[in-house]
């Protein structure tokens, strides 16, 4: 089952209520793949799962499997397996039996039912508390056994919704690791479906980014984090300052924009900008210095960030900027911010 | 990797129909509602439709005859009144005495579990052996009427039973601890932080009661009182033993009873039948239309 | 400040001697049926001259209680049974699945717990005699079911509800058919809610007097009816062998209360009327 060369989305649609969930997701996950699906909440990720998993019917579009057509089977003969939000333990049985649920289900021999929940319970490093009931284990401790319990069946595709959401930031760490562990050590192909765009960079081959229902973009983590294709992209991907702007001049691929009040940068373009466009400009907090050179503005809130501190300043035309400073500003000084242009990127102001 | 051409393979007709239906909620698994739905259907609406139907086909009197008849005679149409005189008052004090006590007792205490369980013996008990009970214990030579006796209350027994005032009170008996359980099992629904709330805002306990703990309340009170007067108001069996069937306590059951199984005119007996449902469906009606007017969503507790 | 208040305020006074009052009345009530059962000659006295069990012997011969309670407990297993095996897959689908029309079916099985069996009663028993179902157990097999079913729906629903959706989701990604995830999966985390629908069904099958009344005949008559059968024929039998009667009638309810009150809380034997889902 699990020896197959790609999965295919083609035009996945879900409407609910004569409103689309998901408006036409077309992927190609290649085996072994981590993919994760990324965006805020209500922008369609997890019906994307869901539709992959067979949990809810698809409105349009396939699923493929090589050549053999998923999407008109029921979820109990995808062969898949998935990994829920809030666990979805079964409750009444042991850690051991929830583990051994989907090979009994096969209806597999006895033997070898045990031998590979022994394993899957060795993999999650779970031995001491196999024969407890979910009740009694920690938060890390029930997702390790959901992921067990996917994992167990050697499924040809893993889906995992936002599984660590509901972790303690410390946890949820570590629980990243455990999961990149477990997929170089087994290679199962996963998606993965998160709102923290950390959590995707950190774990994922590709992403895909999702607003409203439409696919915003496909790409590596660096590709994602370097060039967002749009000012909503880059928003999500912690592009804090977005600042609208107009082109002054263009240079090729570099541009030069102002706001007409003293505000001055230059940046690449993505896109085809030409002069007068009214465009975003977009910069990490982390490419705003305070310099010696620069824009002035006035601090107005500081935050201790361990080795730095986020600053929120504001220019005397009253644009809000993010920014990060090494030496403590106090709330009312003035400071002059600069950017690196080449962290700059200047996208065209679509309003959509 | 390039993309293979797609495939564009319209599902079956029959898949599609099905995948439609299923997008609205309906598919198979409502077969699992199927053998109760049969047993409503036949059990509760076709007998009921088939009285109604039965209430206008009287032996004379055309087809309102039975209704006619039942609002002509004073001694049929009195039933009514008596029942809502007897069900009314009852289930509004049983609703009114319970706020207060369980108001108090909406907290842990020693006891609590004790009180509760003793209170659901009456409910589980039913009319008939309360109606027994009370024919023992407040008759002329009864526990009641001796212990006022001896402590010099009063000189003659009082007649308690036989009268409105027994069916009054197995209405209580059988009432209060069923409006009590309920309004405890709503007011424990409501997240006692908000009352602590309102007291660091300055609230004493009164205002916090009538600010904050009745309004969330009074959903639960129009509900409660909705169950207990659809008790009250169905009295039947104590109204016999307890009561005067003759007279102040005919209730409209006794009526409906009296003319479908002892004079067998099936039509009348099925006519107030109707009448009892719909006075009781308009009190009900009634409440539960105030009750809309207020305010009904969360109370933040874990009810 | 400091020590807790020992002194209650006047209205918990209040509030704590109407409930003394209450439940002394209500011990008056009960123990007055329970001492005229074992007492003789008891007129003008506190209590009984004399003590016996005789009518109890009585009772048993006279009201030919053998064949009663054994009536009795044949009603409430059928109704328990039928009633959990329609009720609790019904409720699982209200309680889980939106459909068109949802909200009327839920209203269909909220009426016939509204209604005074009474209304209904009368042109059921009707129906019954028709079709020559009444004057037999099955007729009053059949009238019982009709608050019941509702009542195994209303009680069940908050248990399915408890149980997260995700983890038959869970199931079925695990491969499990649709059987398979009510046998290994529902039934048993449902059955504390099946044990205390049933407990609560056979309590209220028990105890129902005026759907029992209407449609029973001489041979199907459970313990309730007798009991009131015996009560309005005052006068033929001794009110203390009616008493005797009662008091077996009240020692039945009250095993079940308390095998009940093991499963339940007893505002759920009170009822379990929910707010309509929005």
């Amino acid at each position: 089952m699990s020896d197959f060369a790609e999965l295919r989305l083609d035009g996945v649609r879900r409407r609910f209520g004569g409103r689309d969930a998901l408006a036409g997701l077309s992927l190609t996950i290649r085996r072994g793949e981590f993919i994760a699906l990324l965006g805020p909440s209500g922008c369609g990720k997890s019906t994307a799962l869901n539709c992959l998993a067979g949990l809810l019917p698809l409105s349009e579009g396939s699923i493929w499997q090589d050549d053999a057509r998923l999407d008109t089977l029921p979820p109990e003969r995808r062969g898949f397996g998935m990994v829920f939000q809030n666990y979805a333990l079964f409750p009444h049985l042991s850690v051991r039996k929830n583990i051994a649920f989907g090979l009994q289900m096969r209806r597999l021999p006895r033997d070898e039912v045990r031998r590979r929940t022994d394993e899957a319970i060795r993999l999650v490093r779970l031995e001491e508390h196999a024969r407890k009931l979910p009740g009694q284990l920690s938060g890390g401790q029930q997702q390790r056994v959901a992921i067990a319990r996917a994992v167990v069946l050697e499924p040809s595709l893993v889906l995992m919704d936002e599984p660590l959401s509901n972790l303690d930031a410390k946890l949820r760490l570590e629980m990243r690791t455990e999961i990149r562990r477990l997929h170089q050590t087994l290679g199962l192909t996963t998606v993965y479906v998160t709102h923290d765009q950390e959590e995707a960079l950190s774990l994922a081959d590709r992403l895909v980014v999702l607003r409203d229902g439409h696919v915003e973009q496909i790409g590596t983590p660096q590709e994602l984090h370097n060039r967002p294709v749009n000012r909503h992209v880059a928003d999500f991907m912690g592009y804090r300052n977005l600042l609208p702007m107009t082109v002054t001049a263009v240079d090729g691929e570099r541009v030069t924009v102002g706001n007409g009040a003293g505000i001055s940068l230059s940046g690449i373009a993505v896109g085809a900008p030409a002069e007068g466009d009214a465009v975003i400009a977009g910069i990490r907090p982390e490419d705003l210095h305070v310099g010696t050179a620069g824009l002035p503005a006035t601090v107005e809130v500081v935050e201790y960030q361990g080795r730095e501190l986020a600053v929120e300043a504001r220019t005397a035309d009253g644009v809000v900027l993010h920014l990060r400073a090494v030496t403590r500003p106090e709330p009312g000084d003035t400071i002059t911010v600069t950017a690196a242009p080449d962290r700059v990127l200047v996208f065209p102001d679509g309003t959509s | 990797m390039t993309p293979r051409p797609i495939e564009t393979v319209p599902p079956p007709a029959r898949l599609a129909w099905r995948h439609r239906l299923a997008e609205r909620g309906i598919d198979r698994h409502l077969a699992l509602l199927v053998p109760a739905m049969a047993c409503v259907l036949a059990l509760f609406v076709y007998p009921f439709a088939y009285g109604i139907g039965l209430s206008f086909q009287p032996e004379q009197g055309g087809v309102f005859g039975a209704y006619r008849a039942f609002f002509a005679d004073a001694y049929q149409r009195d039933t009514l009144g008596t029942t809502l005189g007897l069900a009314l008052p009852a289930a509004l004090l049983n609703v009114a005495a319970s706020v207060p006590i369980a108001y108090r007792m909406r907290g842990r205490f020693r006891g609590k579990r004790l009180l509760t369980t003793i209170l659901v013996v009456p409910i589980t008990l039913g009319t008939v052996l309360t109606a027994e009970g009370l024919l023992n214990y407040l008759g002329p030579a009864g526990w009641f009427n001796r212990a006022l006796t001896s402590l010099g209350l009063i000189d003659a027994p009082l007649r308690l039973t036989n009268n409105y005032t027994g069916v009054f009170l197995s209405l209580v008996i059988t009432g209060f601890p069923f409006a009590f359980l309920l309004i405890l099992s709503y007011l424990s629904g409501i997240d006692p932080t908000l009352e602590r709330a309102a007291a660091t805002l300055g609230a004493r306990p009164w205002q916090r009661f009538r600010r904050i703990t009745l309004p969330l309340l009074a959903p639960g009170l129009a509900t409660t009182f909705c169950l207990t007067f659809v008790l009250a108001f169905s009295v039947f069996p104590s109204a016999i033993l307890v009561g005067d069937p003759a007279g102040e306590t005919r209730v409209i059951s006794i009526a409906a009873y009296h003319a479908a199984w002892e004079v067998y005119d099936y039509p009348l007996g099925s006519a107030i039948a109707v009448i009892m449902g719909v006075a009781e469906l308009v009190v009900v009606g009634v409440v539960l239309g105030l009750r809309s007017l207020l305010y009904t969503g969360s109370t933040g507790g874990k009810g | 400040m400091g020590r807790r208040r020992i002194v209650a305020t006047p209205g918990a006074w209040l509030i704590w001697g109407a409930v003394t009052f209450f439940l002394v009345n209500l011990a008056g009530v009960i123990g007055a049926v329970l001492v005229n059962s074992v007492g003789s000659r008891w007129f003008d006295t506190w209590l009984p001259e004399e003590w016996t069990t005789r009518w109890y012997a009585t009772a048993w011969t006279d009201f030919g209680l053998f064949q009663v309670l054994i009536v009795t407990l044949e009603v409430a297993v059928l109704v328990v049974s039928i009633s959990v095996l329609v009720g609790v897959p019904a409720s699982y689908v209200l309680a889980r699945r939106s459909f068109p029309g949802h909200r009327l079916v839920y209203l269909l099985f909220l009426l016939p717990i509204l209604m005074p069996p009474i209304t209904y009663g009368i042109p059921l028993a009707t129906v019954l005699y028709k079709f020559g179902f009444a004057g037999h157990l099955s007729g009053v097999v059949l009238a019982n079911l009709v608050p019941s079913i509702p009542f195994v729906i209303l009680t069940m629903t908050p248990f399915i509800e408890q149980i997260d959706p995700a983890v038959e989701r869970a199931a079925r990604m695990c491969g499990a058919r649709t059987w398979q995830i009510f046998a290994r999966i529902l039934a048993p985390l449902l059955i504390p809610g099946i044990l205390a629908a049933s407990i609560l069904v056979l309590v209220r099958t028990v105890g129902m007097f005026e759907l029992t009344f209407l449609t029973a005949g001489p041979d199907s008559q459970t313990l309730v009816v007798a009991l009131y059968y015996s009560m309005s024929a005052a006068g033929i039998r001794a009110q203390q062998s009616v008493d005797a009667m009662a008091v077996i009638y009240t020692a039945t309810m009250l095993v079940l209360l308390v095998t009940a009150l093991r499963f339940v809380n007893p505002t759920q034997l009170v009822a379990r009327v929910r707010e309509e889902p929005d």
